[in-house]
C-alpha cells in the first residue's frame, strides 16, 4: 500500500474543517479533506439527504449560504480515520478506511501529510437521570438531526432540557417538524446567565448576528407560547416501554435539586443535553496536549503542540459554527503556510505572519469570548450528582450503576481510573466511554477521594471499529515504511 | 517488622498479602494508583503450557495451585476475579511445528504438566479445520489481573497492611550500609526491609536505592473485539507463542493467542517488541496480531476490534524472574522481572519472599531466583 503525501490533510467536514480546507486551498496548497460521514456539514449543517432537496433549508438551517459555498469543495466522504501514528516531530500518519462502515469492501489508505488539521468535533454529553435509558429519551442532537436530516418529528409533547443556548435551535427544529414542544428547561439559573450575558455588552457586539440568532430562537418559542425556565432540570423519567412522563425540579446554582420542588409533567419524548465533550481520540493519539478541559489547546494560529498539527473547531473548546469557521480559516492557512515552506522556516516562525488577516484574527477573538461566556453561563455544575439513584444507570453499554460505582470504589480502596473501570466494567462497552465517560470520571472521583489517573477516557487508540479481517489487511511493514 | 513494598501491580500486591499474613507490619506504596501498571495492561492467562521443564515452571504449578487456595479467601465482599480453569489448547498450523509441539508436550509431562493430543475441532468448533496438531492443558486458567491485583491488596489489608497511592519512591534512607527505608514523595518511611516489586520501573527504582538491577521494558498490544456469542471456549494459542516467550530478539514477534472473557469480548494477543517505554500504537503491529489470530479462527473476519491497549513486560537478559535479597545491599530485596507472566506467578513469588523474609523453609528452590545467580551476575554492574 502506498502512503499518500498531501501538502494539508483535514479531518472532519463540518464548519471547522470545511473552513479549514477551503482556506488551505486558496492558499495554493494540495489539500485532501475527508469525513468519516457520507457527506458535508459535519454536527452543525445536517441537511436532506440529496434525492428530497427542501425548498425551506435556508430557514432550518443558519449560514446556509455560507454552507453552500463552502461545500463546493471537493471532500472523500465514508472516510473513517481509525489509527493515528504518533511521531512527535511531525504530523501523525493516518490510517484510513474508504467506503460504507457497514460493507465489506472499505478501501485502506494510508496518508502521511505535511501539515494535518484535526477538526473532528465533539460529543455530545448528557448526564445521567434515573429513567434516561427509556425509549422516547433522545440526546438533543440526535433529536435534532432526526429533525433537520429526516424531518421526522420525535414527539407531541416534547421537553427539551439541559445546560447551554443549543437547546433552543433544537427546540425550533422541533417546532418545523410539526412536534409539541411543552417547555425549554435550562439548568442553570437567571442569576447566572445574566452574568455571563450581560457583561461588558460591548464585547457581544461584535457577535451579534450570533446574538441575534440565538435571540431569534426565543422569539419562536415566545410566538409559540413555549415556556422557557431556567433553573431547572428533568431529575427522572417515567415510563415501562417509553418515557410517559418526567419528574422536573428546581436546582440551586450548583445543579443540585431543590427537596419539594418535584413536580411531574407528561410527555412522549424528552430531548437532553447538558454539554460537549471534545471528540480528541486522533490528537491524543497524535500526542497533542489538552487542557484541563480535555480540549486540544492551540495557539492564536490553531497550532497544537505537535509540529505540524493544527487544531479547529469543538475540538478545541465548545463554541459554536462561528467559532469553528472562524477557526477554521486560520489553522487552514496556517497548515498551509508549513506545509509548502521549508520545516525550518515554520518552526523558526513562530507566530509570525502566516497570511491571516486581522480581521480573520479579530473574528476568532471575539467569538472566543462568546465561547468563554458559553462555558461561564451553561458550565455544567457538580450537584447533578444528587439526582442520581443507587440504581440509576450510568454506563449504558455495560449497565453499570451509580451503585456499583460507589461499591466498587469501596470494595477496592484504589484511586486508579483504569482499575476501577476494570473491576466495573465502566466504559468498557461498545461506546468505550464515549457517552459516560466523563461522568464515570466525574463520580470516581469523588468515590475515591481523587483519582490518580484521570482523563484515562479521552484515550482511545482505534478512533473507531475495525474489523479483524480489515486490520490483518491494512499494513504490512514492508510496505509502509 | 515493617517491610515497605515499592510498587502495587499484581506482584506487589501478593508479596504484602503474604507478608502481612505471616504478621508482618506492611506498607504498600504506589506512585500512582493500585493496579494501574502493567497488571492493568495484560491479560490475565495463568499457563502452566507454554513453559518447559525448569524453575519457572516450577513457580507456575506452585502459583496454580496457590491461586485455587486463596480463591474462597479473597472472594468475600469483592466483584469476582473472572477465576477460570478452562485449560489450554495449543495449535500446530504446519508440520514442523505439529512435530516441535508434540515433543515438547511430552517434556512437559515429565514435569507435572498434563497435557493430552485431541482432535481440535471437538474443542474448538470454529478452530481453522486445516490445522496439523492440538494439544489441549487443561491446568490452564484465567483471571481478570486488575481485579486480581486489588483482591490481592484487600486481602493484605483484612492482614493489617496499608497501601498508600499516590506516593513515590525517590531515594534510599541508609545507615552505614544498610538500607533502613525509603524517601518518598511523602517524606521518610522508616523499615527494616523494602521489597523493589515495580514491574518495568523495577530497574529505575533499584537505581535509585543504590543498586544496578537490569529490567527491562517488553512491549505488547492486544486487541479486544466487541461482545460476541462464545464461540471460544479456551484459551487457544499457536505454537509459536512458545518461541516468541523465551526470545531475546529486540524486533517485532507475534503469536496469538485468544481467548473470550466472562464479559463476552475476545481478547486477541499478543505482540513482542522491545523498544522502551514507546507507548504508541501501529497498525503494523495491529495487523500482524489479527492475521495472526485469523489463521487460528478465520471466522474473526468479521468481526469488529473496538480496542486496542497494550503494557510493558518487565523482563531481565535470562527470562527468569528476580525473588530475594540483594547481597549487594542489606535491607534490600526484590520481586520483579516476571516478563509475560507476572500474573500467574504473582502468588508463589509472594510466598517465596516471604518464606526467605521471615525464615520459613522454602517450598521451592530460591537459587535460581536469587539476584545473584549466575546467569544474571553479569547484568548486575552499572553501564
Ligand atoms: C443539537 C445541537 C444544536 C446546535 N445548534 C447550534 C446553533 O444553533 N448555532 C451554533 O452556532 N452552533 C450550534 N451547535 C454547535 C455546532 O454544531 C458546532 O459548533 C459545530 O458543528 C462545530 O463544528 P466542527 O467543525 O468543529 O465539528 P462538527 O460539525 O462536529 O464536525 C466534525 C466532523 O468530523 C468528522 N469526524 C470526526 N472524527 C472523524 C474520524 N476519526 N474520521 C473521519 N471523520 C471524522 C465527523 O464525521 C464530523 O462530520 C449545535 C450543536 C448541537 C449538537
Ligand atoms: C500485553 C501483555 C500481556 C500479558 N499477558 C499476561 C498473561 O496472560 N499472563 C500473565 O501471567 N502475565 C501477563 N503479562 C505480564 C504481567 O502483566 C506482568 O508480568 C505483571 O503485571 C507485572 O506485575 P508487577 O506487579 O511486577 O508490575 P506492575 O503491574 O507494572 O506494577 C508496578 C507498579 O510499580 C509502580 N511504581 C513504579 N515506579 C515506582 C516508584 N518509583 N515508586 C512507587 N511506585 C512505583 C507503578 O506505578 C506500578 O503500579 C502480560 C503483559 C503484557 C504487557
Amino acid at each position: 500500500m502506498s502512503v499518500e503525501t498531501p501538502d494539508v490533510l483535514v479531518v472532519g467536514a463540518g464548519p471547522a474543517g470545511l473552513a479549514a480546507a477551503d482556506a488551505a486551498r486558496r492558499a495554493g496548497a494540495q489539500v485532501v479533506l475527508l469525513d468519516a460521514a457520507g457527506d458535508a456539514g459535519g454536527q452543525y449543517w445536517r441537511h436532506l439527504p440529496a434525492e428530497r432537496p427542501a425548498a425551506d433549508e435556508r430557514v432550518l438551517h443558519h449560514g446556509w449560504d455560507k454552507f453552500t459555498a463552502l461545500r463546493g469543495q471537493e471532500l472523500l466522504t465514508d472516510a473513517q480515520v481509525w489509527l493515528a501514528e504518533r511521531h512527535d516531530d511531525r504530523p501523525p500518519t493516518l490510517h484510513v478506511l474508504v467506503g460504507p462502515a457497514d460493507g465489506n469492501e472499505r478501501t485502506p489508505r494510508t496518508f502521511a501529510p505535511k501539515a494535518l488539521v484535526l477538526a473532528t468535533g465533539a460529543y455530545e454529553r448528557t448526564l445521567p437521570f434515573p429513567g434516561w435509558d427509556l425509549p422516547g429519551v433522545f440526546t438533543a442532537g440526535a433529536a435534532q438531526a432526526l429533525a433537520k436530516a429526516e424531518r421526522i418529528a420525535v414527539g407531541r409533547r416534547v421537553l427539551v432540557a439541559g445546560a447551554g443556548p443549543f437547546l433552543l435551535p433544537v427546540a425550533s427544529s422541533l417546532l418545523r417538524t410539526g412536534a409539541g414542544v411543552v417547555g425549554v428547561f435550562e439548568a442553570n439559573g437567571w442569576s447566572r446567565l445574566r452574568k455571563a450575558w450581560t457583561a461588558r455588552p460591548a464585547e457581544l457586539l461584535s457577535t451579534r448576528h450570533k446574538a441575534g440568532e440565538l435571540a431569534g430562537y426565543v422569539r419562536d418559542l415566545a410566538r409559540n407560547r413555549i415556556p422557557y425556565r431556567t433553573g431547572t432540570a428533568v431529575i427522572a423519567a417515567h415510563g415501562t416501554d417509553r418515557v410517559t412522563a418526567v419528574t422536573v425540579a428546581r436546582l440551586d446554582p450548583e445543579w443540585a435539586p431543590v427537596p419539594g420542588t418535584e413536580r411531574r409533567l407528561d410527555v412522549d419524548a424528552v430531548c437532553v443535553s447538558h454539554g460537549f465533550v471534545p471528540r480528541t481520540e486522533l490528537a491524543v493519539s497524535a500526542g497533542c496536549g489538552l487542557d484541563a478541559y480535555g480540549a486540544v489547546v492551540t495557539d492564536e494560529n490553531g497550532r497544537t503542540s505537535v509540529p505540524g498539527v493544527y487544531a479547529a473547531g469543538e475540538i478545541t473548546g465548545i463554541g459554536g459554527a462561528d467559532l469553528a469557521l472562524a477557526e477554521g480559516v486560520i489553522a487552514g492557512l496556517a497548515a498551509a503556510n508549513a506545509a509548502t515552506t521549508s520545516a525550518a522556516s515554520t518552526s523558526a516562525a513562530g507566530t509570525a505572519n502566516v497570511g491571516v488577516t486581522e480581521e480573520q484574527r479579530r473574528a476568532r477573538r471575539d467569538n472566543q469570548r462568546f465561547a468563554d461566556r458559553l462555558e461561564r453561563a451553561h458550565g455544567i455544575r457538580p450537584g447533578w450528582a444528587g439526582w442520581l439513584g443507587d440504581d440509576t444507570v450510568v454506563c449504558r453499554c455495560e449497565e453499570v450503576t451509580a451503585g456499583d460505582l460507589k461499591a466498587g470504589a469501596a470494595a477496592t480502596g484504589s484511586r486508579g481510573l483504569r482499575s476501577l473501570k476494570l473491576s466495573t466494567r465502566a466504559g468498557l462497552g461498545v461506546c468505550q466511554g464515549r457517552v459516560c465517560g466523563r461522568t464515570v470520571e466525574e463520580l470516581l472521583h469523588r468515590h475515591t477521594g481523587g483519582l490518580l489517573d484521570p482523563g484515562r477516557t479521552a484515550s482511545r487508540p482505534l478512533a473507531a471499529f475495525v474489523r479483524m479481517g480489515e486490520l490483518a489487511a491494512a499494513n504490512h511493514p514492508e510496505e509502509s515504511a | 517488622m515493617r517491610v515497605i513494598v515499592v510498587g502495587a501491580g499484581i506482584v506487589g500486591a501478593a508479596v504484602a498479602r503474604e507478608l502481612a499474613r505471616a504478621g508482618a507490619e506492611v506498607i504498600v506504596l504506589d506512585r500512582s494508583a493500585s493496579a494501574g501498571g502493567t497488571s492493568a495492561a495484560g491479560e490475565g492467562n495463568l499457563l502452566v503450557s507454554d513453559k518447559g521443564p525448569g524453575a519457572e515452571l516450577d513457580l507456575a504449578l506452585r502459583s496454580l495451585a496457590l491461586w485455587q487456595g486463596l480463591l474462597p479467601e479473597i472472594a468475600e465482599s469483592f466483584p469476582s476475579i473472572e477465576y477460570e480453569a478452562k485449560g489450554g489448547l495449543v495449535v500446530a498450523t504446519t508440520e514442523a511445528g505439529a512435530a516441535a509441539l508434540r515433543a515438547f508436550a511430552a517434556t512437559q509431562r515429565t514435569a507435572g504438566v498434563e497435557s493430552s493430543e485431541v482432535n481440535g475441532l471437538d474443542h474448538e468448533p470454529d478452530l481453522n479445520p486445516e490445522h496439523t496438531a492440538a494439544v489441549l492443558y487443561p491446568q490452564d486458567a484465567q483471571v481478570q489481573p486488575a481485579i486480581a491485583t486489588e483482591a490481592l491488596l484487600a486481602d493484605a489489608r483484612r492482614h493489617g497492611a496499608t497501601v498508600r497511592q499516590g506516593v513515590e519512591a525517590l531515594g534510599p534512607l541508609r545507615s552505614g550500609d544498610r538500607l533502613t527505608g525509603v524517601i518518598t514523595s511523602a517524606g521518610p518511611l522508616a523499615a527494616d526491609h523494602v521489597v523493589v516489586a515495580a514491574g518495568p520501573w523495577s530497574g529505575e527504582v533499584s537505581e535509585r536505592l543504590g543498586v544496578t538491577l537490569p529490567v527491562r521494558p517488553r512491549r505488547g498490544t492486544i486487541l479486544v473485539t466487541t461482545r460476541m456469542r462464545p464461540r471460544i471456549r479456551h484459551k487457544v494459542y499457536d505454537a509459536d507463542y512458545v518461541g516468541a516467550v523465551g526470545s531475546n530478539d529486540a524486533s517485532l514477534q507475534t503469536s496469538s493467542v485468544v481467548e473470550s472473557t466472562a464479559a463476552g469480548t475476545v481478547l486477541i494477543g499478543s505482540s513482542r517488541e522491545r523498544r522502551g517505554f514507546d507507548e504508541s500504537i501501529e497498525a503494523r503491529v495491529l495487523s500482524a496480531v489479527a492475521a495472526k489470530a485469523l489463521v487460528l479462527f478465520p471466522f474473526l473476519s468479521g468481526v469488529a476490534v473496538m480496542r486496542a491497549y497494550g503494557g510493558f513486560r518487565p523482563f531481565v537478559p535470562d527470562h527468569l524472574p528476580v525473588i530475594g535479597p540483594d547481597p549487594r545491599l542489606t535491607g534490600l530485596w526484590h520481586a520483579t522481572g516476571h516478563e509475560g507472566a507476572g500474573i500467574v506467578l504473582s502468588t508463589a513469588t509472594g510466598e517465596l519472599l516471604t518464606d526467605l523474609m521471615v525464615g520459613r523453609p522454602p517450598t521451592l528452590d530460591p537459587a535460581a531466583f536469587a539476584v545473584d545467580r549466575p546467569t544474571l551476575l553479569p547484568h548486575l554492574q552499572p553501564a
